[in-house]
């Protein structure tokens, strides 16, 4: 899922606020949780035939959390014209709000329409199970993307990147602008969002190995992905330590208001700010020199390597088993790891070099 | 004989209680702004000592720019609470207006009047409907304000289809509003402080601004004595409506980035402000200074708590608390004064 919380309000807010609801309101990270009874991804007694051609005519269907949720539209709209490149043809459908339950009633009317797959980004890993399963019974193969199902409710999971990843790679990328000394702060969502408090631990887990010992994590903050909230965590974080050398906000909420108010503070060019934000939201930062450099996957990648696993499942490359391998057109191949996982690969780093090269 | 010479007694004695009874109630609710204010030096005292950084240049600019926004919607909210209704709508009018400002100005090169003038007119659009729905359809104003709440974010919703402005796409001089000053002082909080003391004058001095606290106090003795009540709260929830817009554009203005849902939730923290401030929810007393200190207060602890390394979840805990101490006063002021002023009047 997104780099953001549960929390309540900005839902449809920026990408980040978006996904942040649904998880909230899941009460869990859908990829970070599995331990629940529906465990093992969903298998099918169908055995795998890598050299299937993909199918014409597939029919997808995208499901995101929210049809306003600006982040899963970047991924779906991708997915679609994926879709086109293989002679299929995809569509998106959604609920208005991202509650537990909406999905529901969208994902009997998918099952009823006879559709190929169903790619879905859950509002609640467990909610959706029931009609998912339905689905799978009738042969309609099932994607989760961005924010997972419990395992048995689908049959692979596109993961934008690992949690383990993200989070290392954020301290390192930190570290490197500072040059491995001095004292930092993490301006995280909302305290009980699944997907910040995995990374937040990975941070911590890389911030103990002997190359950080001049770094120093004094205090994670919460802007529970409010403009305001993170305008004062950020100011009192500045505040209350003095010796500040690095902030990292891994939600596009808080980056973008921790920038913005570094921009017109007296602090501008005396902390570096890092993390999770989307080039557009970004932009302007990058060029006034408030923010060297920030991460994010591509939700376009993630959105093409979908509609590719969706389509060869239809097609009967693969099954979701461990191990098995597909071609996504031009981003290449993919294995299917455990619990029917396909990792997309690391954050792409942007900075003022690349930014202008990518729209969203 | 004796008539004549009650006549002059009593007309002169009239004047004199009802200006001392004034003069009680002023006392009093002065006495209650003074002891928010009172709680407001406290805080930033004892954040000051422990840290000494807390009101140097760049932070008292903080403060007072955290506070501008939700000032203004206390403002327009207490002349809405002063009349006995609500207006639960605020949040998505700043919503709406910040992502109609945004959308006009993406990419151009308008002025910051122009967005302001903007923000201004999309609020009191939303405004003039609940309070039409109000005062001539004659519904709650819970019911009213609570459907035009989800109507306004539905059709903000609808309009920004998940799109974002980016700050990147909001000319300069809308951003400079947000973070530039004069003299020293942010914009902000400066048009904040007009708009307060603009509004301060109005209720206290003019008929109309009278009119709405008698509203507030009796409706029915308010419509005996002949105050077109449905005129008066149509313009509170028109001017209510303004101000959340104006906020709006504002908002824009400070924070660069804006999406669908910007201040969602927030009419329930501008309700706060307004009762901590002493605007009392049954209508009929309480000044917009109150308010606006109210507005001040709650920010000012959020800031003050970052600060001192509290963590921030306590920061609601403590809104709330204050929230049922701000009301049991209001209770306990209330009776009293009612009995004093019962005493007066006997005498």
């Amino acid at each position: 899922m997104f780099p953001s919380s549960p929390a309540r309000r900005r839902a449809a807010a920026t990408a980040a606020a978006a996904c942040a609801l649904a998880v909230a309101l899941a009460g869990c990270g859908g990829t970070t949780k599995k331990d629940n009874d529906n465990s093992g991804a969903a298998r099918s007694d169908a055995k795998a035939d890598p050299g299937a051609p993909l199918k014409k005519g597939l029919k997808l269907a995208f499901l995101p959390k929210q049809i306003n949720n600006p982040y899963e539209k970047l991924i779906d709209e991708a997915g679609i014209t994926a879709a086109g490149e293989f002679g299929g043809k995809g569509k998106e459908v959604g609920p208005s709000d991202a509650s537990a339950s909406s999905q529901v009633s969208y994902i009997n009317t998918l099952v009823q329409q006879r559709q190929d797959a169903i790619l879905i980004a859950a509002n609640d890993p467990n909610a959706v199970c029931g009609p998912l399963k339905q689905a799978m019974k009738k042969d309609i193969k099932v994607v989760a993307y961005d924010s997972d199902t419990a395992p048995a409710c689908r049959q692979l999971f596109i993961n934008q990147a690992g949690s383990e990843e993200i989070g290392r790679s954020q301290v390192q990328h930190l570290a490197k602008q500072l040059d491995y000394k001095g004292q930092i702060a993490i301006l995280s969502a909302t305290q009980n969002a699944t997907n910040q408090n995995t990374w937040i631990r990975f941070m911590k887990d890389e911030l103990s190995k002997p190359a950080y010992k001049n770094m120093k994590l004094v205090k994670t903050v919460y802007g529970d992905d409010d403009d305001q909230k993170s305008f004062q965590e950020t100011q009192g974080l500045l505040k209350a330590y003095p010796k500040l050398k690095g902030i990292i906000a891994p939600t596009t909420v808080g980056i973008a208001a921790a920038a913005r108010y570094i921009s017109g503070s007296s602090y501008q060019g005396k902390v570096v700010l890092n993390g999770l934000g989307t080039p557009n939201q970004m932009r302007k930062y990058v060029k006034d020199g408030t923010v060297e450099q920030f991460a994010l996957w591509d939700p376009k990648k993630l959105g093409y390597l979908g509609s590719y696993a969706a389509a060869a499942l239809a097609s009967g490359q693969i099954t979701g088993a461990e191990g098995e391998k597909f071609k996504a057109g031009k981003l290449g191949e993919y294995t299917v790891g455990k619990d029917g996982e396909v990792i997309l690969g690391l954050p792409t780093v942007f900075d003022k070099s690349n930014i202008d090269k990518y729209h969203f | 004989m004796s008539v004549t010479i009650e006549k002059p007694d009593t007309s002169a004695a009239a004047p004199e209680t009802a200006r001392s009874a004034r003069s009680l109630v002023d006392a009093v609710f002065r006495a209650r702004e003074i002891s928010i204010a009172g709680a407001l030096a406290l805080l930033v005292l004892f954040t000051w000592i422990a840290e000494p950084r807390f009101l140097d240049g760049q932070g008292i600019k903080d403060l007072l720019l955290n506070a501008a926004i939700l000032v203004l919607l206390a403002v327009g909210q207490s002349v809405v609470v002063i009349t006995r209704n609500i207006d639960l709508s605020v949040g998505s009018v700043v919503g709406l207006s910040a992502f109609a400002c945004g959308n006009f100005v993406s990419g151009t090169d308008h002025g910051a009047l122009t967005v302001l003038a903007l923000g201004l007119l999309v609020g009191a659009g939303c405004g003039i409907v609940s309070g039409a729905l109000v005062s001539f359809g004659r519904v709650p104003a819970l019911v009213v304000t609570l459907g035009m709440l989800y109507i306004i974010q539905g059709v903000d919703y609808w309009w920004a289809q998940g799109e974002q402005i980016n700050a990147a796409d909001v000319p300069q001089s809308v951003l400079d509003l947000g973070s530039g000053s004069v003299l020293g002082l942010p914009y902000l909080p400066l048009i904040a402080f007009v708009v307060l003391a603009g509004t301060a004058y109005v209720l206290r001095t003019y008929r109309g601004g009278r009119e709405l606290y008698a509203i507030g106090s009796s409706p029915e003795a308010a419509r005996l004595a002949g105050v077109p009540i449905r005129r008066r709260v149509l313009a509170a929830y028109l001017f209510s409506g303004a101000v959340s817009g104006f906020a709006g554009a504002l908002w824009l203005a400070r924070f660069g980035t804006v999406v669908a849902d910007n201040a969602h939730g927030w009419e329930l923290t501008v309700v706060s402000a307004v009762v901590v401030g002493g605007v009392a929810i049954v209508g009929g007393t309480g000044t917009v200074w109150g308010a606006a200190l109210g507005a001040l207060l709650l920010t000012t602890i959020g800031s003050a708590l970052a600060v001192l390394k509290v963590d921030s979840f306590w920061q609601d805990a403590i809104a709330g608390a204050l929230l049922l101490a701000a009301i049991s006063v209001d209770r306990i002021v209330r009776v009293r004064m009612t009995r004093a002023l019962r005493k007066r009047s006997a005498r």
